[in-house]
């Protein structure tokens, strides 16, 4: 699935609640099957700084594709960061470089992605975008 | 049951129009009065018949504008150092809040006193705003920052604060009721033990004057900062009493405007107090807010606002207390309307999302104190402080949305 589709998708699973506990149930549910980041991984360097939960975003690069784990002591945020590895994982640097992140919006979450110190949401995409820029100059240079 | 009839808090709640707003559709509980209070009619008004009738720049002008501002600000002043119980109105300085007053003090009092080797006492229970001023003037010094630390309860160890006091100490920095726990600290016994050595004691007075009266001559403190938009007034205004046999002996903080005397390019001499600690144009159109909100203060009444935030203090504790899986975090003896507290298995992230849209607006985090967090184990708590404007049944609400954040999270 290409990354458009992925959010395509996504936007049509939330869309099927109405009521905003549903969804939030529902990113709870996600937020228990992130692909969890490596004990070891969980470090520092990793860490995304957000003033209230902690998150943890750990990238892999093989064969021209990057791929995301995360984890966070807080659930919802954790649900979020499944999200996320959702639609950007396993896709080139170009891919994720040039994808829309809007579309926490389009889901209803859109509070989560607003610059406020509340959570490191906002971080995490830009690390994730970080990343992926990264790995495409890395690729220029070899 | 509170002895407060229901049509008095109704009738108060009718002076702060945002109280009757909606969050999500449902009404808003606003339990976060320790981060801001609501304003009530009489400051947004005071603030907005300023600009559209009297606006003038202060101790400037010969024109009847600028003559009348200048009475009206001046006025305030009189207003605050009556409402503080200061020696004089020569004492009160207006800033742009507490931090602003707290980074006054410790950029011109440590100017003029702190020396290498010297020692400033600041306690694990400070704001973020009441350590890093006095850290960086330690820095700038080579002097040491000294830190009382805190009773499981949430106590300052008094005991201990006796043993840090020493002929090194230069200043005690300590908050009057702490943010993040409620604590009311007891400045008046910290202040005999701090001066029984000659040593002057600075208050962060900013959950302080909110809460109850502020008696700085019986509280015998040096210098007291508090902040208008904690006390109902508005943001960006705030100031800071202080013994004028102090801020005689301060250098100026910031240089320029209303703060000069004479000016040549040989030497520039200083006004006098409070004038020297003023520089620039002053907010004038929150003061008058601030006046505005310390006349609304005054007609409400201390006994109704203690007694209402009292009744709301022990009523939320109990029904927090007989939930399962609540813990309190912060049981001094004596407290402020404030209860930080955690919910076992649940992160106060995750609570707090939830219960914000439930329409209760509650503070989650580290409350910019991370040194107490730390010292606490955790990394941070739900926090609801409340104001004489809640109720029992906004109380009720919290406890409803707690529990649906259980059964979510379960």
């Amino acid at each position: 699935m290409t990354i458009t589709e992925t959010i395509d998708q996504l936007i049509k699973e939330f869309n099927q609640f109405d009521d905003w506990m549903d969804k939030y149930n529902y990113l709870i549910e996600m937020g228990r099957s992130v692909p969890l980041i490596d004990d070891t991984q969980k470090t520092d360097a990793n860490l995304i700084t957000g003033c209230q939960s902690r998150v943890w975003l750990s990238s892999e690069y093989k064969d021209g594709i990057i791929y995301f784990t995360a984890d966070s002591d807080a659930v919802i945020t954790k649900g979020i960061a499944y999200l996320l590895i959702r639609v950007f994982s396993g896709h080139t640097p170009a891919e994720i470089v040039d994808a829309e992140t809007t579309f926490l919006d389009k889901i209803g979450l859109k509070e989560h992605l607003s610059p406020t110190r509340s959570n490191g949401l906002l971080s995490m995409v830009k690390q994730i975008k970080l990343y992926a820029f990264a790995y495409q100059v890395r690729e220029k240079n070899s | 049951m509170s002895e407060i009839s229901e049509e008095k808090i109704r009738s108060v709640r009718n002076d702060f129009p945002i109280l009757s707003r909606t969050i999500y559709g449902k009404p808003l509980v606003y339990f976060d009065n320790a981060a801001t209070t609501q304003k009530p009619n009489v400051v947004i008004d005071a603030i907005s018949n300023y600009y559209r009738n009297d606006n003038a720049n202060v101790h400037r002008g010969v024109h009847y504008l600028s003559q009348q501002a200048t009475g009206a600000f001046e006025n305030v002043r009189k207003k605050v150092s009556t409402f503080v119980n200061a020696g004089s109105s020569d004492e009160i300085i207006f800033t742009r809040g507490a931090t602003e007053a707290i980074n006054l003090v410790a950029c011109s009092y440590c100017e003029t006193f702190l020396n290498a080797g010297d020692e400033i006492i600041v306690s694990v229970l400070e704001h973020h705003s009441n350590i890093v001023p006095w850290q960086v003037a330690c820095e700038r010094k080579s002097a040491h920052l000294k830190v009382i630390p805190v009773t499981p309860d949430g106590d300052l160890d008094l005991e201990a604060f006796g043993k840090l006091l020493n002929d090194r100490t230069k200043i005690v920095a300590i908050s009057h009721i702490s943010n993040a726990l409620g604590t009311i600290n007891d400045v008046a016994e910290i202040v005999k033990m701090a001066h029984n050595i000659g040593v002057p004691v600075f208050v962060d007075g900013a959950q302080g004057l909110s809460h109850g009266p502020v008696d700085v001559q019986k509280l015998g403190c040096d210098f007291y900062a508090f902040s208008a938009h904690k006390m109902y007034g508005p943001m960006g205004i705030g100031g800071l009493f202080g013994k004028s046999s102090w801020l005689e002996k301060m250098q100026p903080y910031q240089l320029g405007g209303e703060m000069i005397d004479r000016v040549t390019f040989e030497k520039t001499t200083y006004n006098e107090i409070p004038y020297k600690f003023e520089a620039g144009t002053p907010n004038v159109a929150d003061v008058m807010g601030l006046g505005a909100a310390i006349d609304y203060l005054n007609e409400l009444g201390w006994d109704f606002i203690t007694a209402q935030e009292i009744d709301l203090l022990e009523y939320a504790t109990a029904q927090l207390q007989a939930i399962e899986g609540i813990k309190i975090i912060g049981m001094a003896a004596h407290k402020a309307a404030i209860i930080s507290f955690l919910i076992d298995g649940i992160h106060f992230f995750d609570a707090g999302t939830i219960m914000d849209h439930l329409g209760v607006a509650v503070r989650t985090g580290s409350h910019c104190t991370q040194p107490l967090m730390n010292n606490l184990g955790i990394n941070g708590t739900l926090r609801a402080s409340m104001a004489f404007y809640n109720t029992r049944q906004e109380v009720d609400k919290l406890i409803d949305a707690i529990q649906r954040v259980k059964t979510l999270f379960a």
